[in-house]
């Protein structure tokens, strides 16, 4: 399951910056962790993501294994024009999740 | 053997396992040389030490989840701003910890989030400019709690 929340303000006037709060839910398991049985969990981390604000790449993030367990993110706008914000991400597992949040700007 | 010597032995074995520990996970977990990493980034170019912020706790109770604010004093006009963040903990396992490329809707050049680190160290940033320049700004941090090294390395 990827769950996760994308925080922005809905409304925003021309030209003003806004902040973008991203929270994945992911364990980004680092590969140095064993189960109680011994076996060694393998890596698996969100390393890549990217921030679209319809067809302009806002910011694209690669990640290690020092980012912490359900990656937190924020970073300022001044979104051009109104717009879904989506944001896409894939995990050393190839699991892919996306959250999207719909800015108007006025 | 009597209790009274049993009771000096584990005694003395307590006190030696609890004493160093800090001092224990710096020599499992020596520096490593980010500079190929870092001249992955600027390919050589100089890197000037100025106007990169790194915000982090002077003490860290849990290096499992580190508030780190990253702040570049950068106009971010269309000619001048910064294009590249690239975040290194050189005492972890694994030095990259992440790296952030914004495009030109980025309004400020910053950046938060929360990061791991496995013991005392230095947070090292390396922003990328337009024009091919480069900065850098760093921070000590002490961890209390360590990440990712219950395991042994």
């Amino acid at each position: 399951m990827a769950l996760a929340r994308l925080q922005v303000s809905p409304s925003v006037r021309a030209g003003e910056a806004v902040e973008v709060r991203l929270l994945v839910q992911h364990p980004m398991e680092t590969g140095f962790r064993r189960e109680s049985d011994g076996r060694a969990v393998p890596m698996n981390v969100v390393n890549s993501l990217v921030c679209r604000l319809g067809a302009v790449e806002v910011l694209r993030a690669e990640f290690g294994s020092g980012v912490s367990a359900n990656p937190y993110l924020s970073f300022w706008i001044v979104p051009p024009a109104s717009g879904e914000l989506v944001v896409e991400w894939v995990d050393d597992a190839g699991v892919k999740g996306r959250v999207a949040a719909t800015i108007a700007v006025t | 053997m009597s209790r009274r010597h049993f009771l000096r032995a584990a005694g003395g074995l307590a006190a030696g396992a609890a004493l160093p520990a800090a001092a224990q996970s710096n020599r499992i977990l020596p520096v490593q040389d980010i500079a190929p990493l870092i001249a992955r980034i600027t390919g050589g170019r100089p890197v000037e030490k100025r106007d990169v912020t790194v915000e982090l706790p002077s003490l860290a109770e849990n290096g499992n989840s580190v508030p780190l604010r990253i702040r570049v004093a950068s106009p971010m006009s269309a000619t001048d701003l910064v294009t590249d963040l690239h975040v290194f903990a050189e005492r972890n396992p694994r030095p990259f910890v992440a790296a952030y490329h914004f495009g030109p809707v980025v309004a400020r050049a910053q950046v938060d989030t929360r990061i791991r680190l496995a013991v005392e160290q230095r947070v090292l940033v390396i922003a990328a400019l337009t024009g091919g320049r480069f900065l850098s700004g760093e921070t000590h941090v002490v961890v209390t709690s360590a990440a990712c090294i219950d395991e042994g390395i």
